[in-house]
């Protein structure tokens, strides 16, 4: 297969913006991706893009040009940034196209999800009885986790203090403002042992990406950074994953291991050349289970890898230079792209106050969602 | 005392000492709620243990958006999975317990209780020494 690159990559900031909606958002980042690109519409050969809350995207070409392209909407839940990056990867590796879009964008109301038992294939008394929420299911996942590995309520914590920090310094991010790990403790219990502070809250955005052939990247000069490798994987039997009304007693795998190991053999590489990482961090929890999941580390060390700071910018590996979820909010559609738009910032080293030192050469990425399905993107430069 | 009804058909069976309904899959494995549809052919219905281990839980401390159903003014509940030992691990509300008397791997008991003013559901709850 042909090597495929990141040519272009625009944002609309996350969080709340009264007034333009989801798929406007959409086209404000598709449009600063292509000035950053150096390209004008009519140069995109394919697009890829969806939303899980705010309409579909192929109806944005009323605003970006009539110019016969096709467009794909894609709908996959939280993997949908994911599962269009996939495509728009593999259009330029079949050789159909130079130069290819993938968006996600969304809009969601306030407050936690609420899912539909029918749509989730659920018996309706679940959801009655108040066992079908999303966020139950990642307390029940860490909590448990925190038993068996020595996990305490302070590194949740930490988590998430890290996040604001990191958060100040994103144009793009939603919350700007430290918080003190005092204050995350101490805020409301959502489900225990997680705290307002400990979760990402829906909210709005988007990202475009605009990707490219080696061909179009020696042409355009562009500033361009590889993707060695994407990998989006559903469950495999006796995962424990969200709206699950029963567990299977054998443990099995998890959807995150099987993307993590596509990923690094795809890219030849291993978690130990990885200089930064973008991690799905719906809450504190997921984050400290996702280190592990991705073969970053071990079950349980993460206790000492927080203490001793290694997942800061400035440490060993770090996590979520952006603030992650916790600080940008969780717009299902536009979630994973952010990740890997983050990932082209700091690779093409224009991080400012968030970047990573030492330019990064490799950087990873990894969404998470129901109904138990995760994506992972490794780019190089 | 009013008797209440089940929040559903055929979830747990109706007996002195009642059992949740799983499915038995040609297979073997053993899963819950019994299927619906064409999921359930082959699948013979299992009466689950009515005692097992605490796998973990949570207490859902906000009210939850529809569909919920529970009773107002909203009071928060415990949830978590109980492991029913070589069968399945079963979501369920969690009853007669507070927070901090939860320990994981300790024993818990089935029992039918109150939803609303005129419903039941399932649940379990830590075994009587």
């Amino acid at each position: 297969m042909e090597d495929v690159y990141i040519i272009g990559a625009g944002i609309h900031p996350f969080g709340r913006t009264d007034g333009r909606s989801g798929r406007d958002q959409g086209v404000f980042a598709v449009r600063q991706a292509m000035a950053d690109a150096g390209i004008d519409w009519a140069d995109v050969g394919c697009a890829y893009g969806g939303s899980a809350a705010a309409g579909s995207a192929d109806i944005m070409v009323n605003e970006l040009g009539l110019t016969g392209l096709p467009f794909i909407n894609v709908a996959n839940g939280c993997a949908t940034g994911g599962s269009a990056l996939a495509s728009a990867r593999n259009a330029i590796a079949a050789g159909e196209f130079d130069v290819a879009l993938a968006v996600g964008f969304d809009k969601h109301p306030r407050g936690a999800f609420n899912a539909k038992p029918r749509d989730y294939g659920l018996p309706e008394w679940y959801g009655q009885t108040g066992m079908m929420l999303t966020t139950q299911f990642f307390a029940l996942k860490i909590q448990r986790y925190m038993q068996l590995y020595g996990i305490s309520r302070e590194t949740l914590g930490r988590v998430a203090e890290k996040a604001f920090r990191n958060g100040v310094h994103a144009d793009h991010a939603w919350r700007r403002s430290p918080v003190d790990l005092e204050t995350i403790l101490n805020s409301p219990m959502v489900n225990d042992p997680l705290t307002k502070y400990m979760f990402c809250a829906p909210a709005e955005g988007a990202v475009a990406l605009i990707l490219a052939s080696g061909k179009k990247v020696r042409e355009l000069g562009a500033d361009a950074v590889k993707i060695a490798s994407v990998a989006v994987r559903t469950r495999p039997p006796g995962s424990f994953e969200v709206f699950a009304p029963s567990v299977d007693i054998e443990n099995g795998g998890k959807p995150t291991i099987l993307a993590s190991k596509a990923a690094f053999e795809q890219a030849g590489i291993g978690p130990e050349d990885i200089s930064v990482a973008q991690l799905q961090d719906t809450e504190s929890g997921a984050e400290i289970m996702h280190m592990a999941e991705n073969g970053f580390c071990k079950d349980g060390d993460q206790e000492q890898w927080l203490r001793e700071g290694r997942t800061e910018v400035t440490g060993k590996l770090p996590v979520n230079t952006d603030g992650g979820c916790l600080a940008c909010g969780e717009p299902i559609g536009a979630s994973g792209l952010r990740q890997v738009y983050e990932n082209t910032v700091q690779l093409r080293g224009r991080g400012g106050g968030r970047q990573v030192p030492g330019a990064p050469k490799a950087a990873y990425s990894h969404v998470y969602g129901a109904p138990g399905l995760s994506g992972v993107c490794i780019l190089e430069r | 005392m009013v008797q209440l009804e089940p929040i559903a058909a055929n979830l747990w069976t109706n007996e002195a000492e009642p059992a949740l309904i799983g499915g038995r899959l040609p297979s073997g494995k053993i899963v819950f709620p019994y299927p619906s549809g064409d999921a359930a052919e082959g699948v013979e219905p299992w009466r689950l243990s009515r005692k097992g281990t605490l796998w973990s839980w949570t207490r859902q401390d906000f009210q939850p958006k529809e569909p919920f159903e529970g009773p107002e003014p909203f009071e928060p509940y415990l949830l978590g999975y109980v492991e029913l030992p070589g069968e399945v691990i079963v979501e369920t509300r969690i009853v007669d317990a507070k927070l901090e008397d939860l320990k994981l791997g300790m024993a818990m008991e089935f029992v039918v209780a109150p939803f609303d003013a005129t419903r039941a559901t399932y649940a379990f709850r830590p075994e009587k020494a």
